[in-house]
């Protein structure tokens, strides 16, 4: 029995380093994430362009959330707000009631355009180490995070290349598993699959779903594909465009384990995308 | 593409070799007194610069341009970078620089000439000052050219202010700099030679025009022979530390076309 018991025990540990003190988390009444009545609007007087006008919405810790809207609403906007590269107009975000003011350090980040967020003169492994370095981690921690955030990936045997030697769908698995390495509790994603194929964004899609059982994080995934938000998410918040206002927080009770192939042939699955869809094509 | 490669080294390597032969056979009995035969030239070139003059002129010569052009580098990428990151010093000193870079970099001679005075120090300050200018510019482009999602990148994973100038912003802005390191690089040759023509009585500079004035044509030319090579050989080294430091730039590029 005790055999048995010992890899459990192992997993746990693991898990409880990963999500880095989950004891202290607030009760689960309590969302991790909080955003009330955010808003952002640029410049001021008769130029003032007002992109988010009254945001409200919760994700729970270990929840999966995604956020759909017509692409130009403002999407990308939210996620500065929240990641705390841009200060919101009014409203706060917050993370355990603490209000976000610049970048929480439980966040880690995964943007839209990998092109653009990855180090083009350091390898994949050097990628990774970068945001580590200041952690002061000792080196054998460091190299583990390391290979196992690539191995999660799938990208162990990429590390010494540079990420322009990888393709597209390669080249966002080292930036999420840049974010991983990084072991943050809460995961926002721009959008990340909008530049791959089509069969590089189920795997991703499955990724992404992995990586939320294996490492108990919170995601929060912004995206305009509506089959890819009801795919992955427990709740998908429907925004409303110009200037983007929450329509609908839909619940999405398809069964767990997901999987490409089954859940999307559920007519669950299809009656739910339906409501999404019409939610934003319906004129505003 | 190897093939590619041979050929194109055998036309660039060709091309040069074919006129030094026409030089040589044009100019064999040549009894001009401003054009020597080749073989006059390279006889003085080898009795001049292997190795008679080597130390006192060409060492001292090559001494002044990296000294120079070590200084312009470091100053350049450093007030490149105050200049980008730090707006008041940007407001101090912008207009200023723009004025400064107008001015043909050797007609600053005459002023280190008459400020300094002639020697080493004279020297390696006009070159310094010379070629501080295109480093300085390029820094300031490249640095202002680091997309913004790489800024959002370093904040998000909270890299220190030191991580982001020193792992994030230097080796983005990197390949400019080098751009602005080459043209600073040929500025501060042309500032060397300059300098010792017009103050000096040491130095390649000063050995060629002194030729001239002294109607001793074939020493003349061996000079000008000299500079070109060492022109030559010290691109090459260029190009070689920035093939090592640029590897990432270079490689990316290359796949980008070949795409």
């Amino acid at each position: 029995m005790s055999i048995r018991q010992a890899p459990a025990l192992t997993t746990h540990n693991r898990k409880s380093t990963m999500a880095q003190q989950p004891e202290t988390r607030v009760s689960a009444t309590t969302p991790r994430l909080h955003v009330a009545h955010l808003a952002k609007t640029y410049g001021s007087g008769g130029k003032a362009r007002t992109v988010i006008e009254d945001l409200t919405f919760t994700v729970d810790a270990g929840e999966v959330v995604c956020i759909v809207g017509p692409s130009g609403v403002g999407k990308t906007t939210l996620l500065k707000c929240l990641a705390g590269l841009q200060p919101a107009s009014s409203g706060t975000a917050a993370i355990d009631g603490r209000t976000i003011s610049g970048p929480p350090p439980e966040m880690a980040l995964v943007f839209q355009d990998y092109n653009r967020s990855l180090m083009p003169w350091l390898t994949v492994r050097k990628n990774l180490v970068l945001p580590l370095r200041h952690l002061k981690l000792p080196a054998a921690e460091l190299k583990e995070r390391c290979d196992s955030a690539l191995a999660a990936v799938g990208l162990s045997h990429a590390d010494n290349q540079y990420p322009w030697q990888l393709s597209g769908g390669m080249q966002q698995r080292v930036a999420i598993a840049r974010a991983l390495a990084y072991r943050p509790e809460i995961l926002i994603m721009d959008e990340p699959f909008a530049s791959v194929d089509a069969q590089t964004r189920f795997d991703l899609e499955d990724l992404c779903l992995k990586i939320r059982k294996d490492f108990n994080m919170t995601i929060l995934v912004v995206t305009h594909d509506i089959d890819e938000a009801v795919y992955l998410a427990d709740r998908v918040v429907v925004l409303g465009s110009r200037p983007a206002r929450v329509l609908r927080v839909v619940e999405v009770d398809l069964p767990a384990p997901r999987d490409q192939i089954t859940t999307r042939s559920l007519p669950e699955f299809a009656r739910q995308r339906t409501d999404v869809l019409s939610l934003i094509k319906r004129p505003a | 593409m190897r093939n590619l490669a041979i050929r194109n080294l055998v036309i660039g390597t060709g091309i040069p070799v074919l006129l030094l032969v026409a030089w040589w056979f044009l100019s064999a009995n040549s009894a001009d007194p401003f054009f020597p035969p080749l073989e006059t030239i390279l006889l003085r070139f080898q009795e001049l610069w292997l190795f008679d003059h080597f130390q006192s002129d060409v060492l001292l010569s090559l001494g002044n341009l990296f000294l120079g052009f070590a200084i312009a580098a470091v100053a350049g990428v450093a007030l490149g970078f105050a200049t980008a990151l730090v707006p008041p010093v940007r407001w101090m000193i912008d207009p200023l620089i723009h004025f400064l870079r107008g001015i043909p970099p050797v007609a600053l001679v005459p002023i280190f000439i008459s400020l300094i005075g002639f020697g080493t120090q004279m020297r390696v300050t006009s070159i310094a000052l010379a070629a501080f200018f295109p480093t300085m510019i390029a820094t300031v482009d490249g640095i202002r050219s680091v997309s913004n999602d790489l800024m959002d990148v370093a904040r998000v994973y909270r890299l220190s202010r030191k991580e982001r100038v020193l792992n994030v912003l230097l080796p983005a802005a990197m390949p400019q700099i080098f751009s602005g390191l080459q043209v600073s690089l040929q500025v501060a040759f042309i500032v060397m030679i300059a300098s010792e023509m017009l103050g000096s009585s040491q130095g390649i500079g000063a050995m060629t025009l002194l030729a001239q004035q002294s109607f001793m044509a074939a020493d003349m030319w061996a000079g000008i022979l000299l500079l070109g090579v060492i022109g030559f050989l010290v691109n090459i080294l260029f190009g070689l530390l920035r093939g090592k430091v640029l590897s990432w730039y270079i490689g990316s590029r290359r796949l980008a076309r070949a795409a």
